[in-house]
């Protein structure tokens, strides 16, 4: 590897005078000390989620994932993120699309902007939107008017996401567009590609694994988020309440097992998309 | 109109309009309107009502312990961070890329199962607690907790803010230092760390940031007492359990202010990094 750490100076060469590189021992323990934290500050909860999934063994387990309530929060977490990740990503590659192959006043602006509900707690977020579709909110009145309701229901719960992960795809594209420059796509406009025939042909294969790595951080978000979702959810019990929502129930039921059958298959998802992000991250590098 | 009709300056490529308009559209009704809704209901409060709600005792022990506690979390986290990326940049061993992937897992998992996780393994029967509690040291339910729960959700913060730029440090640099006589020492203070810095403070930002504003996590671990093991997030939710959305509102508005203003100091902090990569 480039980034080994020993200068590349042979050991005889090294007169007393100068200074010796750090001592193996040294090395051993800073390594061991970043493993041995690793391992009690994320390894252990990690562990401690499946030992206690399975505490009571296999059919406890099961029989505890396919009560009614939770594999409907499995069922409406899935859905979610079957209608958000999509739209972030076609929001995402738009607003890649924007402020790569275009100068424009306020483009940098637009990019921060862009960013913003990364920088915004999930609680105040879930707020934000109860403020504009509850009935105490700025489109209350009028939605009552039709009789239509948001609030506490599924679509709320689609709408607070879509905004909670409306940066991840867009994040991911941005430096990987820049960077790749538009030329390619300059060329095949020139040789009398359509807009679309461009984008499919020059830019997608591009930009892919990227747009696929996005999509994942993103899905990974949206069947986690936990408090923008329990502000506007209402959290009703098989109709309103995903996953996370459903853990936290059946913690405060003292439904201990329960609640971790619920987190070990969120936690599955977490594993799955680590491994999937180091698949990606070394098929966009190579 | 005329503003962009320039289109010899913007080049060949199509789509300008339509990228445009879906992006505003969708940013306008997704993040924008949402935002300035809370706002408005703010606003309406009034001057008078807003600060009383926002500077009650409650209130400012929900500042205080936030603060505390997102200040320790970031504190370990920036430590933790430093000789991680370290680790991960300098050394060749066993497990190193099964580290580095670890090491992301914070951001993966779910924050309810990370808080779930970490309550029990502090509780008082749990994996670590039963040892700790004898010794005087309560976690779980108690400040240390809230802390515990915020470092945990932004551990990779200040790993991958400043892995990237460990990266780019040329050994050359320090082969020359060695063999002029510098300690490892003076290598590490007078070479590494000014180039590693403003990463470092930018990933410190980043993690006391998404301290401040966490939610999930911490509703396992913190017992949720007021005045004692109260956050900020918390309170927010309490308000609107209680129908008291006034109180809401303006509390949460306390929240968006404190993460702009984080926002564009992280943002500041950046651009600065920006330039001083650009100079050496």
């Amino acid at each position: 590897m480039q980034n080994a750490v020993n200068p590349a100076v042979p050991a005889t060469l090294q007169s007393p005078r100068h200074g010796r590189p750090p001592s193996r021992a040294v090395h051993w323990l800073l390594i061991a000390s970043a493993i041995l934290l690793s391992m009690l500050f994320i390894g252990v909860p990690m562990l401690v989620i499946f030992t206690y999934a399975f505490r009571g063994g296999v059919a406890v387990y099961l029989s505890q994932i396919t009560q009614p309530a939770t594999l409907h929060a499995i069922w409406l977490t899935v859905l979610t993120a079957l209608v958000v990740v999509p739209i972030n990503m076609l929001f995402g590659i738009c607003v890649a699309w924007l402020v790569t192959r275009f100068r424009f006043p306020g483009r940098q602006l637009l990019i921060t902007f862009v960013e913003i509900p990364f920088s915004v707690s999930p609680i105040v977020a879930g707020v934000t939107y109860l403020f504009l579709y509850g009935s105490q909110g700025l489109l209350g009145p009028l939605l009552d008017s039709y009789d239509i309701k948001i609030m506490f229901t599924v679509p709320a719960i689609f709408l607070v996401s879509l905004f909670v992960t409306s940066p991840f795809v867009a994040r991911e594209l941005i430096p990987l567009m820049q960077a790749q420059g538009s030329e390619d796509e300059e060329a095949a406009i020139t040789l009398g590609a359509t807009g679309l025939q461009t984008f499919f042909y020059v830019t997608l294969p591009n930009i892919r694994w990227a747009l696929l790595y996005g999509a994942v951080l993103c899905n990974a978000r949206v069947m986690g988020e936990f408090g923008a979702v329990s502000v506007v959810s209402g959290a009703i019990r098989g109709q309103t309440n995903t996953l996370p929502l459903q853990i936290e129930l059946l913690f405060n039921d003292y439904n201990v097992t329960g609640a971790f059958a619920a987190s070990s298959t969120l936690a599955l998802i977490a594993v799955v998309t680590l491994v999937l992000k180091a698949i990606l991250e070394r098929k966009q590098g190579g | 109109m005329s503003l962009f009709s320039k289109s010899s300056r913007r080049g060949i490529l199509p789509g300008f309009g339509l990228t445009l308009g879906v992006t505003l559209l969708y940013f306008v009704i997704i993040v924008a309107l949402p935002l300035l809704a809370m706002l408005y209901k703010s606003v309406n409060l009034g001057w008078a009502d807003f600060w009383t709600i926002v500077s009650s005792e409650r209130a400012l022990a929900t500042y205080r312990i936030t603060v505390g506690a997102a200040a320790l979390a970031t504190a370990f986290n920036a430590l933790f961070g430093v000789l991680l990326a370290w680790v991960l940049v300098r050394y060749q061993f066993p497990g190193r890329r099964v580290l580095d992937a670890v090491v992301d897992l914070p951001f993966a998992l779910p924050t309810a199962v990370a808080g779930l996780a970490l309550v029990t393994v502090f509780s008082t029967n749990g994996w670590f607690g039963q040892y700790l509690e004898p010794l005087g040291v309560k976690v779980a339910y108690a400040p240390l907790g809230i802390a515990l729960a915020m470092m945990f959700t932004s551990i990779p913060f200040v790993i991958r803010t400043v892995q990237p730029v460990l990266e780019d440090v040329a050994t050359d640099v320090e082969e020359a230092a060695r063999s002029l006589g510098a300690s490892n020492w003076q290598i590490f203070s007078r070479i590494i760390w000014p180039a590693i810095f403003p990463a470092f403070i930018a990933g410190c930002s980043l993690s006391f940031a998404r301290s401040l504003g966490e939610f999930g996590a911490i509703v396992f671990i913190s017992g949720n007492l007021p005045f004692e093991t109260e956050v900020m997030s918390l309170l927010v939710f309490i308000r609107l359990d209680e129908y008291d959305y006034p109180a809401a509102a303006a509390l949460a508005t306390v929240m968006l202010v404190t993460a702009f203003a984080m926002l564009f100091i992280t943002n500041s902090i950046q651009a600065w990094q920006l330039r001083y990569a650009e100079r050496s």
